[in-house]
């Protein structure tokens, strides 16, 4: 009975938490089992959490701009830590211009505002490891 | 990585995965428990349960902080409801329990009951044995808290913690539920709230119906647990329960009669699952029903027929 097992977590200082429940709620939905760590958490708890948790996704909602340091620094630890197999994905208030750097730094998608959340279901059953 | 070399020399990434494989039953699980077993039994269990909204997940966390005080190292597996629709989980303890996660003395893992019935599962047994050979001096599980799960948490835990709140409508109900006669402890967390008094006399009257445990009289304790008050007395008094469990022999009794529990339970899943693979799964088993449907055989003779094929 395995089953994909996903972190939802706010890193830095933004409170708006709406977008990342929602999200955490259509990923229960749809059958995932859902870590929903809230805001305010170090990139280094995010790590850890997914360590302690053996995620197979950490979904990463930011909406105060600072994904651009924040994001890479969590597939950073991530790695050092040995999780090399989770997929990180991220969404918020994130330009397009943005987003072909995220992907360089390893989160391999970006989900911006008006994202269906069907899509972001979509896309992790497609492409988790 | 040997999973369970790792987690016998400390390594928390080979204590994750080890708890997925078993969680996923992966090919390599029975190998891992059977390697890691022997190095059980040293960790003590201390099972939290309660009505949601009881405050136990805040509770845990404090716990935890004040064991780490004590020079305990903690693990804690935070239990949380599998949806029936969805078969998908929010499990939503760890967010109680941010400060712990710099804490390199703790490890927490949140599991989803996925769909046993009872809340706790062979499964969560199988991740506090990990935890245990792993080296953590006290194990805590924080269960669902509705139902069955209660029942369940004596077969895992030592010493077994009830959490009630004040004022949640009928005070009655918990004791109707029948969940007040499984604590060796009560914590009344949310103390700062009205009813408190009521609540306290109402455990104590039903203690005092049950005249089975004269020899230890569970203790309440008061907590906010909010504002890190009442702590310091429940691990207090939780350490009087081991005590007296260690002082009268009543520890090994009551390990010997788990593991007993467990290994019938294992039994009787590993039957079932043959059943449902072998009989129930099968073309033969459909037509049988529509046979006992036309009346043309009946139930009993089905069951002879399937129970002595099995035991042959």
């Amino acid at each position: 009975m395995a089953k994909v097992r996903i972190l939802v977590a706010k890193p830095g200082l933004d409170g708006h938490d709406r977008g990342a429940k929602v999200v955490a709620r259509a990923l229960r939905d749809a059958g995932f089992e859902v870590i929903y760590t809230g805001i305010r958490l170090t990139p280094e708890q995010i790590a850890e959490s997914a360590l302690q948790e053996d995620v197979n996704v950490v979904a990463l909602s930011l909406l105060s701009g600072a994904h651009n340091t924040l994001f890479p620094k969590v597939v950073e630890l991530l790695k050092a830590k040995g999780m090399t197999d989770v997929m990180v994905i991220g969404g918020g208030v994130i330009p397009e211009s943005d987003i072909p750097g995220l992907k360089a730094a390893g989160i391999e998608a970006v989900f911006t505002p008006g994202t269906a959340t069907t899509e972001i279901v979509k896309y992790i059953n497609e492409h988790v490891k | 990585m040997d999973i369970a070399e790792g987690v016998l020399g400390g390594s928390r990434l080979a204590l994750s995965k080890a708890i997925t494989a078993i969680e996923n039953e992966h090919e390599d699980a029975v190998e891992i428990m059977r390697k890691i077993y022997p190095h059980t039994g040293n960790a003590y269990v201390i099972g939290i349960t309660g009505p949601p909204g009881a405050g136990k997940s805040t509770l845990t966390d404090k716990l935890a902080k004040e064991y780490r005080k004590r020079n305990k190292t903690v693990g804690i597996v935070a239990i949380d409801p599998t949806s029936p629709y969805s078969g998908g989980a929010i499990l939503g303890d760890r967010i109680r329990m941010l400060d712990l996660i710099a804490d390199e003395g703790i490890f927490v893992r949140s599991m989803a009951t996925r769909g046993n019935l009872g809340g706790l599962s062979q499964k969560t047994g199988d991740a506090v044995k990990l935890m245990d050979a792993y080296g953590m001096d006290i194990i805590i599980v924080e269960t669902v808290g509705v139902g069955q799960s209660e029942v369940d948490i004596i077969k895992t835990a030592d010493t077994t913690m009830v959490v009630v709140v004040p004022g949640l409508g009928d005070d009655i109900q918990a004791i109707k539920a029948g969940i007040l006669e499984i604590g060796d402890l009560f914590t009344i967390n949310k103390a700062d709230r009205e009813g408190v008094e009521k609540l306290n006399i109402e455990i104590e009257m039903m203690l005092e119906l049950n005249q089975e445990d004269v020899a230890w009289r569970p203790p309440i304790n008061r907590t906010i647990a909010s504002k890190d008050e009442g702590i310091e007395a429940v691990v207090d008094s939780i350490a009087e329960h081991r005590k007296y469990l260690e002082e009268t022999g009543e520890l090994e009794k009551v390990r010997q009669s788990r593991i007993k529990s467990e290994v019938i339970a294992m039994v009787n899943d590993h039957i079932s699952r043959h059943i449902d693979e072998k009989i129930v799964a099968t073309d033969g088993f459909a037509q049988t029903i529509l046979k006992l449907q036309n009346r043309e055989t009946d139930p009993y003779s089905v069951v002879d027929n399937i129970v002595n094929n099995v035991l042959k």
